[in-house]
């Protein structure tokens, strides 16, 4: 398998870096190689942050930016219009956005034509599952499903653990229903 | 035999520590180095290790704690970045004349000014001169097993010198990478006891430690002495590189090479650079662009001959610097070395310097690539079009 | 550890222990810094009191005491700093030059 290399867009506070550090640690339990890492600077609440990820099959030997991404995913969809989401994306690659937006719409207003777009209400979800405003576990879950490398119950399960060792087992049990959920209802175009 | 863990290199380094299981460990934090000490703390607070943990008001107070604790007769261990390390500038040279084998693990960071919290060796290439051993880790797997080998290096009866670990802030620090740990008990066998020779806490056998010299005293001759251990040190790293390679399966020596055998231009290089540098070339060398890699491990003691070897038979040696020497346009500190120590080459290559990611900026695969290109067609036309680069500079 | 350091000055650069660590405690006496001296504190017993002020100050502890006694001066490691016969409140200690006392 080449190295599939994702690029995450959000905002600092909204635990997309802890989900990457989530996925390595998933694709770990699948015995693939990853790396996770933020673009590093001042911990801003509220400010456009970046991390990512690199999975294979084979050891990763490169250390540097995602430049030219696999897939993008866009954890708040404020950031769609703020930045350039989709620089240097592959001519296959394809963008992950956390909306309920209509997806032809979506393309539309940001010149995704020809582009694979997903899409899933992380943030709907989270509200209605968590309880607020957290879309990186269901964004996360929408992410595994596209990717097709771990099969949803390893990933279920692991979140599940997760949650649980640091929080308690309300959380984890109402992350892996955001997680699950996600996983079943992103949209693609 | 080990287990695999999804891990920050900060992390794979307090696990050494945590293996090792110094006698003494005083450190101040400072950014990226900060989570080491951190989550070292934490283990000494869970009872995990022995370490007496001395916490202290800045890094210079930090060595001199290390150096009273090593006089003393401790295993003792620190770690630190740009700023802090720079800090312990006097106290570096103390540790390595009193002849203490502490080991520092460097998180390289640039130094100020302009303020910049990121990568680069500027760090760790001011504190060459001063008679510390220097290792280069590509990744953080490469620095947990210096960190480990690093105490065998130092406390070595020919050695005897301080050793500085080096990894890359941020790209290697404070990445979530696929690690090896390997398991406590073989990596204690590894390491050892350890028997200093004249602990000051030895009270039936009192010695004086760090006496006045004088003008016509032996300051002299301690000098040459260090040197000569460092020149022992280039055996020594050799063979307990080899040693960890029988006992966990992973060789290593003062370098690696990619693809030298049949290489027309040889690329050397420090730290996570080696990594994408070696994709490139990977991907060049299927477009038949024979290019090789030399990945340095060991700085210092500095392998001059042993490089000279390899080196002259390349038509174009490519020298990557992740710190400037401020000679005044005349290359990095890395390719400074290369290009004294090519001077006793029967052969000499054509050489070209390539100054980049200063201050954390990227160096990216397109960059590589341009740097790489340009290596090549320096070797298909036997001219290098210019000595010193600037890769990713605004111009 | 004792430790033959007679002809410490022509040691080459490898015979010293690392560090210039001294395994030899205490050696210092072996260092005749009396010879340093140029004026000599001669003690006068007959004026002595006893007090040992000059015991307290010496810097060298060149002033030899047997039985709570000041029995005599250290020559070998007296620097002639003249420390002792500035304190002593009975002027037992006197400096006189070293050259006229060596003759």
């Amino acid at each position: 398998m080449a190295i599939v290399e994702i690029r995450w867009h959000a905002r600092g506070g909204q635990g997309a870096v802890t989900a990457a550090k989530l996925l390595a640690e998933m694709a770990l339990q699948q015995d693939l190689y990853f790396q996770a890492f933020p673009e590093y600077g001042p911990e801003r609440m509220g400010a456009p942050i970046q991390c990512f990820n690199r999975l294979s099959t084979e050891p990763i030997n490169i250390y540097c930016s995602v430049d030219n991404p696999h897939l993008v995913v866009v954890v708040d969809p404020s950031l769609l219009g703020a930045v350039d989401f989709a620089a240097g994306l592959v001519p296959d690659g394809s963008v992950l956005v956390n909306t309920g937006e209509d997806l032809g719409h979506l393309q539309q207003r940001f010149d995704l034509a020809g582009r694979k777009v997903y899409a899933v209400n992380a943030s709907g979800i989270s509200l209605e599952t968590v309880g607020r405003a957290m879309p990186n576990t269901p964004i996360l879950g929408a992410l595994v499903k596209i990717l097709g490398l771990i099969p949803l119950e390893k990933a279920a399960a692991y979140l599940h653990d997760y949650f649980n060792e640091h929080f308690n087992a309300d959380l984890a049990a109402k992350n892996v229903q955001a997680f699950e959920r996600a996983y079943g209802e992103v949209r693609s175009a | 035999m080990s287990k695999t863990m999804a891990i920050v290199g900060t992390d794979a380094i307090a696990e050494a520590m945590r293996q090792i299981d110094p006698e003494v460990v005083a450190a101040y934090p400072i950014t990226p180095q900060t989570a080491i000490v951190e989550k070292f703390s934490e283990y000494v607070a869970d009872g995990l290790v022995n370490t007496q943990m001395v916490k202290v008001e800045s890094e210079h107070s930090a060595m001199s704690a290390c150096v009273g604790a090593a006089a003393a007769g401790g295993r003792v261990m620190t770690a630190t970045s740009s700023q802090g390390l720079a800090l312990m500038w006097e106290i570096l040279y103390v540790a390595s004349g009193l002849r203490l084998p502490i080991v520092l693990v460097n998180v390289n960071r640039t130094l100020s000014a302009p303020i910049n919290i990121h990568c680069d060796h500027s760090d760790s290439m001011g504190a060459r001169d001063a008679s510390w051993i220097q290792i280069y880790s590509e990744n953080a797997q490469e620095a947990y097993h210096n960190v480990l080998q690093a105490v065998r290096i130092a406390e070595h009866p020919e050695v005897r010198l301080p050793v500085m670990v080096n990894l890359d802030g941020f790209i290697i620090s404070h990445a979530v990478d696929r690690i090896d740990i390997l398991d406590d008990a073989p990596v204690r066998e590894f390491i050892g006891e350890y028997s200093p020779a004249y602990p000051l806490l030895d009270v039936a056998n009192p010695v004086s430690v760090g006496m006045f010299d004088g003008l016509y005293g032996y300051f002299f001759e301690a000098k040459r002495a260090q040197e000569a251990s460092m020149e022992k040190a280039m055996y020594v790293i050799q063979q307990v590189g080899e040693e960890f390679g029988q006992r966990f399966g992973r060789p290593y020596g003062l370098w690696e090479e990619y693809g030298l055998e049949d290489a027309r231009a040889c690329v050397v290089a420090l730290n996570s650079a080696c990594g994408t540098i070696r994709t490139v070339i990977e991907a060049m060398r299927q477009e038949g662009k024979k290019i090789g890699l030399l990945k340095l491990r060991v700085f210092r003691p500095w392998p001059g001959q042993e490089l000279v070897r390899v080196l002259q038979h390349f038509p174009v040696v490519a020298v990557f610097d992740r710190a400037l020497a401020f000679k005044g346009g005349h290359g990095g500190p890395l390719y400074t070395e290369v290009a004294a120590s090519l001077y006793e080459a029967e052969k000499r290559p054509l050489l070209a310097n390539y100054v980049y990611g200063l201050g954390g900026r990227d160096l990216s695969v397109s960059m590589v690539r341009q740097a790489l290109e340009e290596i090549w067609q320096a070797a298909e036309a036997g001219r290098v079009a210019s000595r010193v680069n600037y890769l990713g500079l605004r111009e | 550890m004792k430790w033959d350091i007679d002809d410490v000055q022509k040691w080459p650069w490898h015979k010293h222990p690392p560090g210039l660590v001294n395994p030899d405690t205490g050696n210092s006496v072996q260092f005749n810094t009396g010879s340093w001296r140029s004026r000599r504190p001669a003690l006068d017993l007959d004026k002595c009191s006893q007090c040992l002020v000059c015991y307290i100050y010496c810097p060298e502890t060149s002033i030899q005491v047997q039985d709570r006694k000041v029995t005599g001066i250290d020559y070998d490691h007296c620097k002639g700093c003249g420390i002792c016969a500035e304190e002593c409140p009975r002027q037992a200690i006197a400096l006189e030059d070293e050259a006229v006392q060596a003759g």
